[in-house]
């Protein structure tokens, strides 16, 4: 009959090993230095930055408790209300042009046709390239005085006199807006080439068949099936497009006075330029709130399209 | 080489109870067959013998030993999977060495060990090849030689031949019994189809639901089936059953339905002496239903309208109406029949099952 | 599929593809051409006469010679070069272990640790960059390296993960079963057979993490202040403006060459750096 020999079981394996046999053990070994990472340089961060922003300190002054005075000041800081403006309209704009324009590249490079390994390639070149060196090549071509698009246009009979481009407050906008869709649309252009390669042929096929016009096949068979990558696109781009930085530092700092500034920028003209820590932080987080809500709507409306 | 107990294992997945009571005892060098329809537990159980899944409750023995609490590499068993689960980016030699390296045996011996093997299996040029470059009946013998190499006491084969073709099945079949008799290592093998239970078994595990329906070897499940689910599992095509009533008229027992009406031959008269003037499941498998001919009594033929004629070469399948319940027979191929056509057929009264309508037990 | 005539094809495919194709590419060309003209005809006004912007007979190799001896791009080179692969390296570290543990094994706070790492992806560095800045200088980590090669991990190691359980998520579970069966733990199970398995995967987070690290520049702005710690868009950006005057010639130079070494690493590694980027996008 059956023999319990469980010393003979246990001495087999020895005790580390069999630790780590429990996967809940080796799960907890395998998380922690993300964790420790991500702890100690998101999580803790952030709660520093709440905590200056209820402050008032600045560099080499360590500050006192004052509430919400910094948040008060910025909701009655005409600058501040500039800001939100400016990254709102710069968001939505460039958002929907990335979206049409990268879609529509998308659908051209959905088809096969010689070098286009290469054609692909290259034209992921703009997401690569560091930003703020082809940034830098952009400044250059708007420059007022040198631009090459004055040039262009000149010579082109559109215009006879030179068009400020980072000079004038409008301009200034459409400049950083033009540089950050030129960025971002091969971006969303090879996502969307991924997603809409998912889609099979067949579909259009027998859409054509049935007597649908091309833009009705895009309409109803194409589009609807691209809608969980596309949101996905979506939702990382309008994150990383809210909290842009580098475009603006380089072509414009901010101005011309603050047209152009966005929440990073003024932060970091507040935080680092002026030595106003405290109201920096706070600038900073204010983004959170609308950040958040805008991932939070647009996960649902993700979660939505995926059930449908 | 070892026996394997398992005692009183149930497994439960949330509130979902996938193995119920389960116990078994596999004797040394036993080829057991777990067969069952999809869902029945039958996998499930295998992997908690290899220690893959946790027991709910009970225990297994491997051997003299508990091993409940062992992980996979401590039990001293191999698997064959499915899907062979050959590690893509090694050599075949190397799969075939992975686990002997792993127990750090020297080079040598392991070189030994898989030549080996291979000479066995028949794969010898095959060993600096990559799984990818290899057909699928290559691939289970590179995963069979893994588990071979190993020398374990036990064997556990996950649906092995599933994932290959009707022809390259059948070869394959043939070669895991000749493997076994060569080798002589306790297997369990787990499976859904019945062929391969009845021809690889020494003795068969049938599974419904996580219960076990039956234990026995093959041919005892196949003329003494405990339950209307391992009678209509075992057996192709699958056996007739329908409904009959059981009359008394002086002293004999009849079965009478809308259709037929046959005597309970003097055997089974005893045990049906209860069920009188209720109804039964008569079960009738195709092979014991022939054309009737003249020297057939009356109390073993009915009547029954072709539906269907599935002309097989060794024999024919006629699908036939019984009053209003339809039967498969399995006849003799040089029969010419047609559709429409009445037949008058026979089956052998000793060859009768009968079966409790509710409980479906075998009576 | 374009039907019809030749001509439709034009308009609708070539012309719009060769358009999306000379507007992505020109401002390359003109960082190219800008970093080889003199200065003579760099600093012509527009509407100059006899002045074509786009060549030039006379180039030059002034602006390149001045951004190699007058300014020290070749340490921002090493510089950025050494924080990309060490903070590449740490993030696949870690994100190959965090994405096995999600994918493969079950505990208890799985879901919640995986929502909790996406959630992070989703905080942007512009939002940190104050309190952290702070943080480096108590830890005396400022003006190092190493301020950096700890901090990019945050935003690289989410997307490892992410990209690293998709394709662990691949890998048949038969395959480490059988590995455990044969004599493996756990650990070795992952280790021998799993991750070699998913190298695909882990080029593919690799480069595309390698990417993401030349291109990061506010961390490296606010935590690096001395010329020879400086990275290759800080120092581009500090050190090739003096107050108002903008050295075009060598800034052009700079950003030429500092591109030069991503679009090189890159250029091997299309297809993985392509399948990383979806692969983040799909999953």
């Amino acid at each position: 009959m059956a023999i319990l020999t469980a010393d003979t079981v246990a001495a087999k394996t020895p005790p580390r090993r069999r630790l780590l046999e429990d996967e809940r053990w080796l799960a907890l070994v395998l998380l922690l230095p993300t964790a420790i990472l991500l702890g100690l340089f998101i999580a803790y961060p952030f709660f520093r930055g709440i905590i200056l922003a209820v402050t008032n300190a600045r560099v080499g002054v360590p500050g006192q408790f004052v509430g919400l005075e910094n948040f008060q000041r910025l909701a009655g800081d005409p600058i501040f209300h500039r800001v939100v403006w400016n990254t709102v309209w710069y968001t939505a704009v460039t958002t929907v042009f990335k979206l049409g324009l990268g879609l529509w590249l998308a659908l051209l490079l959905n088809r096969s046709f010689k070098g286009k390994a290469y054609v692909r390639a290259f034209i992921l070149l703009p997401f690569i390239i560091p930003t703020v060196l082809s940034t830098f090549a952009w400044k250059w071509m708007f420059d007022p005085t040198f631009s090459v698009l004055n040039w262009l246009m000149y010579h082109l009979s559109i215009i006879d006199r030179r068009i400020n481009w980072l000079g004038d407050g409008d301009l200034a906008m459409i400049s950083i807006i033009i540089v950050n869709i030129w960025r971002g649309v091969p971006f969303f252009a090879i996502s969307l080439l991924a997603g809409l390669q998912t889609i099979s042929p067949d579909l259009n096929e027998a859409a054509a068949i049935d007597g649908a016009k091309p833009l009705q096949r895009f309409w109803y068979i194409t589009w609807p099936l691209l809608l969980p990558v596309t949101m996905v696109v979506v939702l990382f781009s309008v994150i990383q497009t809210f909290a842009d930085f580098q475009i603006v530092y380089v072509m414009t700092g901010g101005g011309p006075a603050n047209a152009t500034h966005l929440f990073a920028t003024y932060a970091y003209q507040l935080g680092v330029g002026t030595g106003l820590l405290s109201q920096g932080a706070a600038v900073s987080l204010a983004m959170f709130p609308i950040l958040f809500l805008i991932v939070v709507v647009q996960l649902l409306y993700i979660r939505r399209v995926e059930i449908r | 080489m070892a026996q394997v107990v398992l005692k009183q294992i149930n497994k439960f997945y949330d509130s979902v109870h996938a193995v119920k009571d389960v116990n078994l005892t596999i004797h040394d060098k036993e080829f057991m067959v777990f067969v069952g329809p999809s869902g029945c537990g039958k996998t499930t159980t295998l992997r908690m013998v290899a220690g893959l899944e946790a027991t709910s409750s009970g225990n297994i023995l491997i051997g003299e030993q508990i091993v409940n609490d062992l992980p996979p590499m401590d039990r001293d068993i191999a698997m064959v999977f499915q899907n062979y689960a050959l590690y893509p980016h090694m050599s075949v030699f190397d799969n075939m060495a992975f686990g002997l390296k792993m127990r750090k045996f020297d080079k040598a011996e392991i070189r030994q060990r898989v030549k080996q093997a291979a000479d066995i299996l028949g794969i010898e040029q095959l060993l600096d090849r990559k799984p990818r470059q290899l057909s699928g009946g290559q691939r289970q013998r590179v995963a069979l030689g893994r588990a071979i190499v190993r020398n374990p006491q036990v064997f556990l084969f996950d649906e092995p031949l599933s994932n290959l073709d009707a022809k390259l099945r059948v070869q394959m079949r043939v070669e895991l019994k000749k493997l076994h008799d060569r080798l002589g290592t306790t297997a369990i093998y787990v499976t859904h189809d019945q062929v391969e239970a009845m021809t690889l078994g020494d003795r068969v595990v049938v599974m419904r639901d996580g219960w076990v329906q039956q234990v026995g070897e093959p041919l005892e499940l196949y003329n003494s089936p405990a339950n209307k689910f391992v009678a209509g599992f075992i057996g192709s095509p699958a056996m007739n059953f329908c409904n009959v009533t059981v009359q008394d008229e002086a002293g004999e027992l009849w079965l009478q339905n809308s259709g037929m009406r046959l005597r309970v031959p003097d055997g089974s008269a005893a045990r049906l002496r209860s069920h009188v003037g209720r109804e039964v499941t008569l079960g009738m498998r195709p092979e014991d239903l022939r054309v009737a001919n003249s020297a057939d009594p009356a109390g073993c033929c009915f009547d029954a309208v072709v539906e269907v004629v599935e002309q097989l070469g060794s024999e024919i399948l006629l699908d036939v109406s019984v009053g209003n319940a339809t039967m498969v027979a399995a006849v003799d191929p040089s029969l010419r029949t047609k559709v429409d056509e009445k037949l008058r057929l026979a089956v052998n009264p000793d060859r009768l099952h009968f079966f409790d309508v509710e409980t479906e037990a075998a009576i | 599929m374009i039907e019809g005539a030749v001509w439709r094809r034009w308009v609708y495919f070539r012309l719009p593809l060769l358009l999306f194709i000379l507007v992505l590419l020109f401002p390359f060309y003109w960082m190219l051409i800008t970093s080889f003209r003199p200065d003579g005809e760099l600093y012509r006004p527009w509407n100059a006469v006899n002045y074509n912007p786009f060549w030039t007979w006379k180039p030059t190799l002034a602006h390149v010679r001045y951004l190699l001896q007058e300014t020290m791009f070749l340490k921002w080179l090493w510089n950025t070069m050494f924080i990309a692969i060490v903070s590449t390296v740490i993030s696949l570290i870690c994100g190959v272990f965090a994405g096995y543990a999600l994918a493969r094994l079950n505990f208890r706070f799985a879901g919640f640790l995986g929502t909790g790492i996406f959630i992070t992806y989703l905080v942007p560095q512009t939002l940190l960059f104050i309190p952290l800045s702070e943080i480096i200088r108590n830890y005396r980590l400022g003006d190092t390296p190493w301020s950096l090669i700890l901090t990019y991990p945050t935003f690289l190691i989410p997307f490892c993960t992410w990209l690293m359980m998709g394709y662990f998520k691949a890998i048949p579970k038969e395959l480490e079963e059988c590995a455990r069966i044969d004599g493996a733990s756990r650990w070795q199970a992952m280790l021998y057979i799993v991750v070699p398995v998913a190298v695909p995967g882990i080029l593919s987070a690799g480069i595309f993490a390698f990417t993401l690290s030349w291109n990061e520049f506010i961390y490296a702005l606010v935590f690096l202040s001395s010329p020879e710690q400086k990275t290759v868009p800080v120092g581009v950006v500090s050190e090739l403006i003096r107050g108002d005057v903008f050295f075009w010639g060598p800034l052009m130079a700079g950003a030429l060459l500092g591109s030069i070494p991503v679009a090189l690493v890159y250029s091997f590694f299309v297809e993985h750096y392509v399948s990383g980027l979806t692969g983040s996008v799909k999953g």
